[in-house]
This record gives structure tokens, sequence and C-alpha cells, in this order.
């Protein structure tokens, strides 16, 4: 963190004023204070730059002169390029969304009296690692929509506009009176009349599965003008136990199968099974057959594969923006503490909407601040590794790789040093202009 | 001004307040919820957690527990790479305020050729990535027979949290004023002295920010203990990391060792919040 969020803007020192010593230091002195710091610095920041740079032209061995082969590598290697398309995903949407939910909440938690605590709730992912927030979001992301949160939620969104099915794969036993209509549904092999019962028996739903309104089936009575029958898991546990085709004691209804008449390929009927699987279609559906359309049989929406090769990646994305869209907001809501209120007043009065306020008042004035923020995000996204290695299952963690995942792989597990250096330096090109511009900043207050 | 609002602006406004509290509030809740998925996780059996979600909690609270804890307690790589944890932290914290303070009051007081020169070498080396150091440094500590102990981890974290240490540091001393130091200098105090005795307190507020950032950068670290640290030597963070290959059948450590790891970082981050956030707005803007 504490190199990542140094990146941008550098606070200016005390200028014009005289930092000539006061003691009249002895140059020994001086360099006591300093040894210490330069040395470490020398031997573990800067040494290694130089030494990563010499290594990333030589072989795998460390023998050979390779000229830029490691560097061909980053291009020609399938891992490498994975890491290399995802690394750019990363950059491009992880620093803009967290920027972006950091600028709107940081204006919003201005209107309202517990804006803090908003603020301490956001912002406290930050403190946690990110070994802890990949736990966390392990769980969030699991697949099973009974456990995790994610897939709970979407889930419950979907059903809410798609009814799902109650018995997914039921299916006609041997010698049934139903047979495949395909698409899934199932139909009668011959037509009803009215004044008959119909039986339509399938099994294969797992009992745990069976709708909470089961009960057990009841065999259909004959009406007058009306087609009558029941729909029902044909099946009792046990070794010939429960007769085929016919209503046992302990065999449940299928509660909620829906029925239609079909007479020439069209419906002209509909019923529902109650409770006990029995169901009463009127006198129209005279002569037709019965039709199981297949909304009864589909399977049931699971949610999405958030880990899943596909996903993964915008997945990891979402966790790195809860850590990190905290930091934004308190660096944005600084930036906005700081704009003049009489300017956002002055265009209020003028007539200006809020929106129109936010957009041509607010964020030019934050434009410098914003730069800052998606700055020293996006050279923090360059090197995220936690996240990724802990989250992405091993399944997936190809599809997820990143640079920093890469390296540590060719580096420690696969013995390549080599391409390793070659993606350190890479990484390290990549931040320079980040770097120049810190020290260009720093030198114009500094030399006075 | 307010006054003169129209009675439909007024509703507007009214009605856009609502929204705006309630968008916050299920923002809020969004963020909220992953961390309370964790700590109920963690106080679930392992037959609960593989059977339901854990806000089953909620309409069968008798399903809480603290046994996942308590076995946790008795887990000894568990236990011994807490310790480690301290061991790596503390001193990786007090070694960088230490030695950046040294380090900052001499760039920003005392004069010798090419300070200035010195500390912008110091500020270019901020946003070096750690990742160029971890094959060259592994080799450095395996020739010196520092590999895999917790000197080593504590070494490469003093090493890359200088250049932010000397940076803050050298910038806060910098705003002492000059009349104080001269007058302490007037009453006979050395430079060691007047660093003790004048600038150290000054830079209070300063030291602060930085330790707690530090403190909890290098107590939430995986990357680097993960290469400088053996079984012996290593943090929490890579004790639970080498448990996820299984998250299935190890979520009864991971779920209580992840919270137990969070909870100094939480409360070092509600002890100090305004440390904190002057810390990493010192790193940012200003």
């Amino acid at each position: 963190m504490t190199s990542a969020t140094a990146a941008g803007g550098v606070k200016p020192p005390a200028v014009g004023k005289s930092r000539k010593s006061v003691t009249g230091t002895r140059r020994m002195v001086a360099a006591l204070f300093l040894l210490p710091a330069l040395v470490l610095l020398g031997a573990l920041v800067v040494y290694p730059i130089g030494y990563s740079v010499v290594r990333s032209f030589y072989d795998q061995s460390g023998d050979g002169f390779a000229g830029i082969d490691n560097y061909k590598a980053l291009f020609t290697d399938e891992g490498i390029r994975t890491a290399l398309k995802n690394n750019i995903i990363w950059v491009v949407f992880a620093p803009t969304v967290a920027t972006a939910l950091g600028l709107i909440f940081a204006v919003l938690t201005e209107r309202v009296r517990w804006g803090t605590a908003f603020k301490l709730v956001v912002f406290m992912p930050m403190a946690i690692s990110m070994l802890a927030a990949g736990i966390i979001f392990r769980l969030v992301y699991d697949q099973d929509p009974d456990k995790g949160v994610a897939n709970a939620v979407w889930v419950g969104v979907h059903d809410t506009f798609a009814q799902s099915s109650a018995f997914p794969k039921a299916h006609p036993g041997r010698q049934s009176p139903l047979e495949p209509a395909g698409g899934g549904a199932f139909i009668t092999k011959s037509p009803v009349r009215t004044g008959e019962t119909v039986s339509l028996p399938l099994v294969g739903v797992a009992p745990d599965l069976m709708p909470d309104g089961a009960k057990p089936a009841v065999a259909p009575k004959p009406e007058p003008d009306k087609v009558t029958g029941t729909t029902w898991q044909d099946f009792t546990r046990g070794k010939g136990v429960g007769t085929l085709n016919r209503v046992d004691s302990s065999e449940l209804g299928y509660a909620g199968m829906r029925i239609e008449a079909v007479k020439d390929g069209r419906v002209v009927a509909s019923a529902t099974a109650a409770g006990d699987g029995t169901f009463t279609l009127p006198a129209s559906a005279d002569g037709a057959q019965l039709r199981l359309p297949n909304s009864n049989f589909k399977e049931p929406y699971n949610g999405l594969d958030w880990l899943g090769p596909s996903l993964v990646t915008p997945s990891i994305i979402g966790s790195y923006i809860w850590m990190w869209a905290g930091f934004a907001m308190v660096l944005i809501a600084a930036g906005l503490a700081s704009v003049p209120r009489e300017l956002l007043e002055a265009a209020r009065v003028d007539g200006a909407s809020e929106w129109q306020v936010f957009r041509r008042v607010t964020v030019p004035l934050l434009a410098p601040v914003l730069a800052v923020v998606t700055v020293t995000l996006m050279i923090n996204v360059l090197k995220v590794f936690d996240l990724v290695f802990i989250i992405a299952p091993g399944s997936s963690q190809d599809d997820a790789n990143v640079l920093a995942l890469e390296l540590y792989r060719k580096g420690f597990s696969e013995d390549q040093p080599g391409i390793a250096s070659a993606i350190s330096v890479f990484l390290l090109l990549l931040v320079i202009p980040v770097m120049w511009f810190n020290v260009r900043r720093l030198r114009r207050e500094v030399r006075r | 001004m307010k006054a003169k609002q129209s009675l439909g602006s007024r509703l507007a406004e009214g009605v856009s307040g609502g929204l705006v509290r309630v968008l916050l509030i299920v923002v809020g809740l969004f963020w909220l919820v992953p961390t309370i998925g964790l700590l109920l996780s963690s106080l679930r059996s392992p037959e609960d957690i593989a059977a339901s979600g854990w806000w089953k909690v909620f309409t069968e609270p008798s399903q809480l527990t603290f046994d996942s804890y308590a076995k946790l307690l008795e887990n000894e790589d568990i236990t011994s790479s807490l310790v480690n944890t301290v061991w790596i932290t503390v001193p990786a914290t007090l070694l960088v305020v230490i030695i950046g303070s040294l380090a900052g009051y001499a760039f920003a007081w005392m004069e010798f050729p090419g300070r200035d020169w010195w500390f912008l070498g110091v500020v270019g080396l901020l946003v070096v990535p750690v990742q160029v150091a971890l094959i060259p440094i592994a080799e450095l500590f395996g020739s010196i027979g520092i590999f895999g102990s917790v000197i080593g981890v504590v070494l490469f974290h003093v090493g890359f949290g200088l250049p932010f240490a000397v940076f803050l540091l050298r910038n806060f001393f910098a705003e002492i004023p000059r009349e104080l130091l001269e007058a302490a200098r007037l009453d006979g105090a050395g430079e060691l002295r007047l660093f003790f005795r004048v600038v150290m307190p000054l830079g209070a507020p300063a030291i602060a920010a930085l330790g707690i950032f530090q403190f909890l950068w290098v107590w939430n670290d995986l990357l680097v203990a993960l290469i400088f640290s053996d079984s012996g030597s290593q943090p929490i963070t890579v004790a639970l990391q080498t448990q996820v290959r299984q998250f299935g059948n190890n979520i009864d450590v991971l779920a209580p060792g992840a919270f137990i790891s969070m909870v100094v970082p939480l409360a070092v981050f509600f002890a100090f919040q305004r440390q904190f956030v002057s810390g990493v707005m010192a790193g940012a803007v200003k």
C-alpha cells in the first residue's frame, strides 16, 4: 500500500523558507543519520532493479546470454499473453469504476447526516488483508445459490421474473400412457373423453425436491361432462412395492403440475394439479390429448458461475472495487471539502439542476484529485496478486492470470527466473512515467 | 434563497433526498454483507456450512458456535503463525519509523552535498513494484543464509517501506518552524538531542500516520512472506493461504482464521482512523 498510494501527486514541502542547518552539521553526522536508510534502499531496492534488468537478458540457468528472448516470451508465451490481456482489463476497468463509485459516494454522503458512518463502512475493507478479502469473496461467489450470497441474490432476482419449474428430471416410467412430445414436454398417447379418468404417472423427482404442497396422491373419480385425472410420482421405495401406473398409498401428487388439453396442436383447456395430484378439465377437452408442457420440467435456475472461466476476472475485479472504492471516496471527499461552496450555490441560484451542478462545476473542479486517484489505483492494479491468487479456484486460475501471478509462477514454481525478470522489468517500465512525474514535480519545490 | 423555493421543487428535493438515503443504505449493506458472511460462517459448524448459507443462522440461531475458533486455537500451525506475524510486523514497523525519521531529518535540516538529489532519488523509488526485487533478493538472502527467516521478511518490508517513510517524514519535518530548532540549539542541544527531544515529538502526527500505515501493510502482506518465509517463520496470511486450495474442506480453518487475522487491523483502523486517513492522503493528494 505504501508505495502504491504514494503514486500520484506529491506534497510540496515548505517553500520559500530557508532550511539551512541550524546546527552547522558536520558531514560525518549527516552521513550517520542517512547511512541506515541509504544502505537498505541500495541493497533492497536499487540493487535488485539492476539485477533484474541484467538477469532478464540471460537464459534459464543464468549462464548464457539470451538477448531479448525473454522479452519475446512476453508476447508469445500462452500464459503471459492471457495475463497481459487480463492486466489490460484490470487497468481499464478497476480504477475507473472504483473512482467513479468513490466520486458518487463522496457527493451523496454530503447530503445525509450519517455520511461519516457510511464512509466508515465503505472504507473499512482497506484495513484488511487481500487474503482475508479473498476468503470473504470465495464465500460470496460460491456457485451454490444456497450457500453463496451472490448467487442467492441473483437467483432470487431471476426467479422473480422467470418462474422456475417444480419437477426437474421427471419423466414417464415403464408402460406409461405418456410419451415425449419434443422440447421436454410429455403427451398422452391417446385422446381423452369426458366422464373418463386419466392417469398421468411420472417418475424421477428426488424426494427432497418434491414441492412443499405435495400430499398423498388420490385416484381420480369420474365426473360427467368433465375430464378428471391424477398426476403423481408413481414410485414407492422398495423392490416390488407399489403397482405400476396405479396410485399407491405412499405416493405423492405432483402439486402444481400444469396440464394442457391439446387438439390439433392448439391448447383448448388447461388445469393445474391440486396437492393430491388431481385435476379437472372442462368438456371442451373432450377428444383432446393431454400434454404436460416443458415448463414443468426445466432445470431450476442455478445462477451464474462467478468463478468459471468467463466471469472469473470481472468477479475478482468486483472484490477489488469492494476494497478500494473507499480509498477513492475518502480522497475525493477531502477534495470536495475544499471546493468553494459559493461556486456551487452560485450555479444553483442561476437555475442549474443538481445534475448540471455536478457535471459542470463539481467534476471539473475535482479533476486533479480524480486523476491522482485513478493513476494511484492503476499502479496498484498493475501489481494485483493476492486477490487473484486466492479467489480464482485452481480450475480457472489460468483464465484469471495476471502479470504479478505469472511472475510468481515463472520465478518460483516453474524455475524460469529469466522470463520472470523480464516480466518484472516490464512492470517497472510501466510505472516509470509516474516515477518521472513525481520527481519532476518535487524538484521544482526542493530546489528553491 | 430557501424561502423562494416553490412547493414543487421542495417536494422534488424531499423525494430525491429519500432516494439518496435509500441508495446509500443499500450500498452500505452491499459493503457490509460480505464481511458479515465471513463472521457468521466462522461461527457455524462445517456440516452446517456445507448444508446451507450463513443467513440460515437468522432463522436458526442455535447453529452459532465457537467450536471452529476453539479448534483453531489448538492448531499449532495457526497459533505459531500468528506469533510470527507479530514478530514480523512489530520490528518492520519500528525499524521503518526510526530509520525513516533519521533520514527524513537529515534531508530536511542537515547540509551536505547533493542533498536534494539524494532525496529526489528516494522519491523516484516510491512507485517501484516489489515484484522487481523478489528474485534478486531471494538469491541474495539465499547466499547470506537468511532466506526463510523472519529477519529476511522484516528486511524486505523495511526496504520497501523506506521510500514512503523518508518522503513523508522529510516533508513533515521540513515544516517545523526554524525558530524552535534554533532555540533548542542555543540551549546547548546536540544533534541527537535535537532529534529526539524536538523533531520526534513535533513530528508525532506524521510518525503515527506512517507507523499505522506500515503496520497494516506488513500485517496484511501475503506475497513477500509467501516467498521469503518458510514453514517455521510464516505469518498467518501464508498459513491460511496453504489451506485455500481445498477451500470447501478447510472452511472451518479459513473462516475463523481470516477473521482472527482481520481483528488486529480492524482494531487499529477504528482506533486510529484519523491517522490512517491522513497517512493515505499524504500518500496521494495534497
